[in-house]
């Protein structure tokens, strides 16, 4: 490469070339900032679907779709040791955990395919192998935290209770006993090995707090998705309601 | 009839004007998402001398509650980012523009003779070809920052899936923090970018535009910079 052939980049040209020229590049450079102004106007315009901008609304459903599509169920959320975990656990949020539970009544409501609906109580769910899990518990809202949880994986709970059909549907739904928090999951990420109904946070039984009696930890999505305090588990083809989806968040929330 | 000089070709004019309301809604949307966790302080022995941000600046751009909002352009307007900065990365490599733009053997020490030159310390510059080598180094830099803003980014944003990308990052934290910082300093290079075009002129600014620039007296502009006898290139 010789030394300045750069500055041999060069063309002898009229005023008047040179005039029109400039005049051209000027107005579609005022005709490309006016479209980028009129289509920035124009997305904010746009009605809201489930508190998003529509045309960004479905972006996050186009994100869904490749990450669903990318998705694996090896790819493990990293561990550590018991030791590592933080011992005043951070509460965020208290929809649908404001009533108190009797654990003598309370049942996990578990709705089959065929309609009927299957009742277990704690008890039910302890006689599974327990599991311990300690994972960075991550907010949409950008913190995170080391946590300590155990209960029986998912897959375990489904595995063991016959519910293998039902698994075979796209998406699961859980709510709270009073139906005010509300998520739904798909099938691959509430499968997933680390998807546990927990019912101890750091080796003791779950606080009101925290989900008392049995709460859901998806470690491969943000806590928006970890509903405190099932009352009702159900599956579905259509994606089920999901209390922060409605209200503008990424219905996927996955990790 | 003029020597015009064609300097830079359409499709980087393109790149670079659509890369700029892009990131600037990248920053904008960026922010609604660091308002909900703002951890980011400037601490020295101690004491607290800024932190990131204050309330007046939040309310100021109308920032605070807007978590979903953000993150909703944030996800969208990345693929154009993503996408706008393939394209040119491609097209300075095929065009072989990337000459012009990669720092040499000789940039690094170049680009303090350039930064004394411009703080009028020193009168003379090295010669240079498009960039100075001060040019070279920064907009290489910037090309660097938005590849790891593109990797910090995916660490964050799927940190089990790619927990390899955020581990290779240093963890989840550190990941969002170099996000973070990156994003400072686009800000920074914003500023110098800012500055340094208005001071160097029309002529200069109008060939991001146009393409060209008209050469005055038919010299090539570099020949204008020549140097002094007793000063080595």
């Amino acid at each position: 490469m010789k030394k300045h052939d750069f500055f041999e980049r060069t063309a002898l040209e009229g005023d008047a070339k040179i005039r029109r020229r400039t005049f051209f590049s000027f107005i579609t450079f005022a005709v490309a900032s006016a479209t980028g102004i009129a289509g920035w106007k124009w997305l904010n315009h746009q009605p809201q679907q489930a508190g998003a901008l529509q045309p960004l609304r479905k972006t996050l459903e186009t994100n869904e779709k490749i990450l669903t599509s990318t998705f694996s169920e090896h790819r493990l959320v990293k561990t550590y040791p018991k030791s590592a975990a933080v011992k005043n656990v951070r509460v965020n949020s208290l929809i649908g955990t404001k009533e108190n539970v009797d654990i003598n009544a309370w049942r996990l409501h578990v709705q089959k395919k065929d309609g009927s609906t299957a009742l277990f109580s704690l008890d039910d769910i302890k006689k599974l192998p327990k599991k311990d899990l300690v994972f960075d518990f991550k907010c949409v809202e950008g913190w995170s935290q080391i946590q300590y949880w155990s209960g029986v994986p998912l897959k375990d709970f489904i595995t063991a209770n016959g519910l293998q059909n039902e698994a075979t549907m796209q998406y699961i739904g859980l709510q709270t006993p009073d139906k005010k928090y509300y998520v739904g999951l798909d099938m691959q990420s509430a499968l997933h090995p680390q998807t546990m109904l927990c019912y101890e946070m750091n080796g003791q039984p779950l606080t009101q707090l925290h989900g008392y009696p049995l709460r859901l930890i998806v470690p491969v999505k943000y806590g928006i998705k970890n509903l405190k305090c099932i009352g009702t588990m159900y599956f579905s083809n259509q994606k089920p309601p999901d209390y922060w989806a409605e209200r503008g968040y990424d219905y996927y929330a996955g990790l | 009839m003029k020597t015009v000089l064609k300097k830079h070709p359409l499709a980087i004019r393109w790149f670079h004007w659509i890369n700029f309301p892009v990131l600037a809604v990248m920053i904008w949307s960026g922010l609604l998402i660091y308002w909900a966790y703002d951890p980011y302080k400037i601490n020295i022995a101690g004491k607290e001398y800024f932190h990131f941000f204050p309330k007046s600046f939040y309310n100021t751009l109308h920032i605070p509650y807007r978590l979903a909002e953000g993150m909703s352009f944030h996800f969208a307007f990345a693929w154009l980012f993503i996408i706008n900065g393939l394209l040119y990365v491609s097209y300075t490599i095929f065009s072989g523009e990337w000459r012009y733009l990669l720092p040499g053997k000789h940039s690094f020490k170049e680009a303090g003779q350039v930064l004394l030159h411009d703080l009028h310390i020193r009168k003379y510059h090295p010669p240079q070809d498009k960039y100075n080598a001060a040019q070279r180094i920064a907009y290489t830099a910037i090309i660097v920052m938005g590849i790891g803003s593109v990797i910090t980014g995916f660490a964050i944003y799927k940190p089990v899936q790619l927990n390899w990308l955020t581990a290779l990052c240093g963890g989840y934290e550190a990941a969002r923090l170099e996000h973070f910082i990156l994003t400072i300093g686009y800000v920074l290079f914003f500023l110098i970018h800012i500055a340094q075009v208005i001071k160097t002129g029309w002529h200069n600014f109008q060939a991001m535009i146009t393409g060209i620039e008209i050469i005055p007296n038919n010299t090539y502009p570099n020949t204008a910079i020549q140097n002094s006898p007793d000063e080595k290139a």
